[in-house]
């Protein structure tokens, strides 16, 4: 008999399977699909229910253990979880927001995403202190940094990994257009020198960039006498500033209107004369500069290291996985959930057993890709 | 560089040249610690071989059922950290449960198991390139979850981890590549075997047309998850030779860039070829060896290894094995140029058994 194995994953089937990948009768099911009886669904349909209500009546009423209490004796701490798990998710967003938004044109899963962020950070570090002029190696204090010398730096790295990712896509992906899965392993080239060669340039130990002297102090919030920190609302501020930014551009907008239509079919919108390559540069630039602006803000709020790039990869992963590949409204709403999950987990488990708090994540993953393989807002491509 | 050998000296119809091609491999492997010194034996030889059962997982899952998973490493990581936690006897960090070794492997292979079961149930119904970042994320989190949970393992990961005295690396190192050649052999063996199984041609046919599949009656999703679970087990394999070779293990083993690093191997090698795996394995491992002492390279191997990756999938997606194949179908003139517009249209329909 013939060897029955042909060498059949080449890159042409892949890209068949990966338009199916989304029929309604792998998407609608849930994992009861995969059992393939009525009796283990519904069972599966309560488990459900009580691995989402027990977070939430653990958080309200019992708490035990933690150093907090539960949020009906203590709103004040659970406010504040709040508003970290907010402002997380808009950082989440900003970042994610890029990545969904070139996946949801061009089908291309930017793997280099992460690298962008990080040497967006990295960028706007290096000019802040060239601009601030105490020489490079001594970290700042918000005190020595005006307004200016963090809106410049954020901006021009901003510029400079919008033109890095367009370089991208023009020189190594326009020409495998279709061929989601290399273009995914170009990505993942890139990301790999990218990673290196930001080792080699600002090496291992981490950096931070610094507020402004403007936005590094606490407000009261009015409400249960919480002081909060400035600078997390204004990335709340951003965040929400991009979103509607985004919703503007994509719903109100030529261009916007052109990539929605890209979105949904490609080929017909370049059929009516429209230039699609010329879409597809914008969106790539745009959503890289996203990244960078991630990256400038991340910098500030936490710092910047090798491996942080493979966090905020992981994180828009997660974030697009979740709300949906190619949704906007799924990457708020992915972001939502990952952000109150990851701050929620980390402030309500108890003491002893906080750092657990990342496999809630894998949880928060596991439930949503158990109901909705596409993700919450995925839908077939 | 075994295998290179041959591609320069052989010219004859593909199959009696991948048998040749095998002999002398398999000759040139058994004889090795006579041929090579210690340290090639010991470490880049073994190195390779366990690598190359890792990504011969991969490239199982991606040749045969259609599936590129990046979440080997997590699962070869479990299997590494179970078998850390349960042999090891107080002196390190992590669970030190002190076992003996042969339950330790057993009870650790089946761990790693119920993972790839679990990882594998959650990714079978995504496709294409959702699998490829469901299954990253697979590994990321696995990443996380070591290096956070400080009762299993935390930052530092574990060391000290007891090896079987007849094996140990720096007493006997070819040993431990005999047995790690033995056990390659086998995988290999008996990946070939699946794929022959009804189990494996229904799951080339979910590969080629997962719809059709369906309508006959095959559970697509479980077929998948069982594929997946199944490349778990050998994935396993890799960790537990891995953890035998370096007698500790960290989580940084299984990061992201291990992760990339294991996907790095098997696309040099070719994602369609069970054999490109220990191939790619053994170009990744001498890269990373001796690149370093190459003056202008130093510390920047990664770059090296990034442009090697960037060049091959420009060039040749196929890998190092599409080559190979191309040298020796007799087309070796148009063997390096890397014409992309052959690479898509030039699939001829798979065989049905």
């Amino acid at each position: 008999m013939e060897e029955p194995v042909g060498p059949g994953s080449r890159w042409g089937p892949f890209e068949r399977r990966a338009q199916i990948s989304a029929t309604p009768m792998y998407g609608r099911r849930g994992l009861g699909g995969l059992a393939g009886s009525a009796t283990l669904r519904r069972a599966g349909r309560w488990l459900l229910l009580a691995v989402v209500a027990f977070p939430v009546v653990w958080v309200l009423f019992i708490a035990s253990g933690t150093s907090f209490g539960p949020a009906v004796s203590d709103p004040k701490d659970f406010l504040i979880t709040l508003l970290n798990g907010l402002t997380a998710a808009a950082l989440y967003f900003v970042v994610a927001s890029g990545f969904t938004l070139v996946f949801g044109l061009m089908r291309v899963v930017n793997m280099a995403h992460g690298a962008f962020f990080l040497l967006g950070g990295y960028i706007a570090l290096r000019i802040q202190r060239n601009m601030v002029g105490l020489g490079s190696d001594v970290g700042l204090s918000s005190a020595q940094v005006s307004l200016s010398q963090w809106i410049v730096p954020t901006l021009v790295a901003i510029a400079i990994i919008a033109a890095s990712g367009l370089l991208m896509q023009q020189l190594l992906l326009r020409w495998n257009q279709g061929q989601d899965l290399r273009q995914a392993l170009i990505t993942i080239a890139v990301s790999i020198i990218l990673a290196d060669q930001m080792l080699a340039h600002f090496g291992g130990v981490p950096k931070d960039i610094s507020w402004p002297a403007t936005f590094d102090k606490f407000v009261d919030l009015q409400v249960a006498d919480i002081q909060y920190t400035l600078t997390r609302l204004i990335i709340l501020g951003i965040g929400l500033a991009v979103g509607l930014g985004l919703w503007y551009w994509l719903k109100r907008t030529r261009t916007g209107m052109v990539i929605r239509a890209g979105v949904d079919d490609r080929d017909m919108v370049s059929a009516t004369g429209i230039n699609i390559q010329l879409t597809f540069a914008i969106a790539f630039a745009v959503g890289s500069g996203l990244a960078g602006l991630g990256g400038a803000i991340g910098g500030s709020f936490a710092s910047l290291a090798p491996g942080v790039d493979a966090n905020w990869l992981l994180n828009s992963l997660l974030v697009v996985i979740i709300g949906g590949m190619g949704s906007l409204g799924g990457a708020a709403i992915g972001a939502l959930l990952l952000g109150l999950t990851t701050n929620f987990a980390a402030a309500y488990l108890p003491s002893d057993y906080t750092f657990y708090s990342i496999i809630f994540t894998f949880i928060l993953l596991a439930i949503v890709l158990a109901v909705r393989p596409l993700g919450l807002f995925g839908r077939p491509a | 560089m075994r295998a290179g050998g041959a591609i320069a000296s052989r010219r004859r119809p593909a199959l009696s040249a991948d048998r040749a091609a095998g002999a002398v491999i398999l000759v040139v492997a058994v004889l090795a610690p006579l041929i090579f010194s210690d340290y090639w034996i010991s470490a880049l030889l073994t190195q390779t071989l366990f690598l190359g059962i890792v990504a011969a997982s991969l490239i199982f899952l991606s040749a045969y059922g259609g599936m590129v998973s990046l979440g080997q490493t997590a699962v070869y990581g479990i299997a590494g950290f179970a078998l850390g936690n349960l042999t090891t006897n107080g002196n390190t960090k992590g669970m030190n449960l002190g076992w003996a070794e042969v339950p330790g492997i057993a009870v650790a292979i089946v761990v790693a198991l119920a993972a790839a079961f679990i990882f594998g149930a959650l990714a079978s119904r995504s496709y294409g390139i959702y699998f490829l970042m469901i299954t990253l994320v697979f590994a990321v989190i696995a990443n996380l979850v070591f290096g956070q949970v400080t009762s299993i393992s935390g930052f530092g990961g574990i060391s000290g981890i007891p090896i079987p005295d007849f094996l140990s690396r720096t007493q006997h190192p070819e040993r431990l590549y005999l047995v790690t050649l033995a056990v390659a052999l086998l995988v290999y063996a008996a990946l070939r075997y699946v794929v022959r199984t009804p189990f494996g041609l229904t799951l080339q046919g979910i590969r080629d047309d997962p719809i059709r599949m369906r309508s006959l009656g095959f559970r697509v999703a479980w077929h998948r998850t069982l594929a997946f679970a199944f490349a778990g087990i050998v994935a396993a394999i890799g960790g537990i030779l891995f953890v035998w070779w370096n007698a500790q293990i960290a989580p940084s083993t299984i990061g992201l860039s291990a992760t990339i690093d294991l996907l790095v191997i098997a696309v040099i090698g070719g994602l369609y070829r069970l054999e490109g795996a220990w191939l790619g394995a053994l170009v990744f491992v001498v890269i990373n060896n001796y690149a370093p002492d190459i003056g202008f390279i130093s510390d920047r191997f990664h770059t090296l290894i990034g442009v090697v990756f960037l060049v091959i999938v420009l060039l040749s997606p196929r890998g190092l094995m599409g080559l190979w194949e191309r040298v020796t179908a007799g087309r070796g003139g148009g063997a390096m140029t890397g014409d992309i517009t052959q690479e898509r249209g030039s699939g001829e329909p798979t065989p049905v058994g």
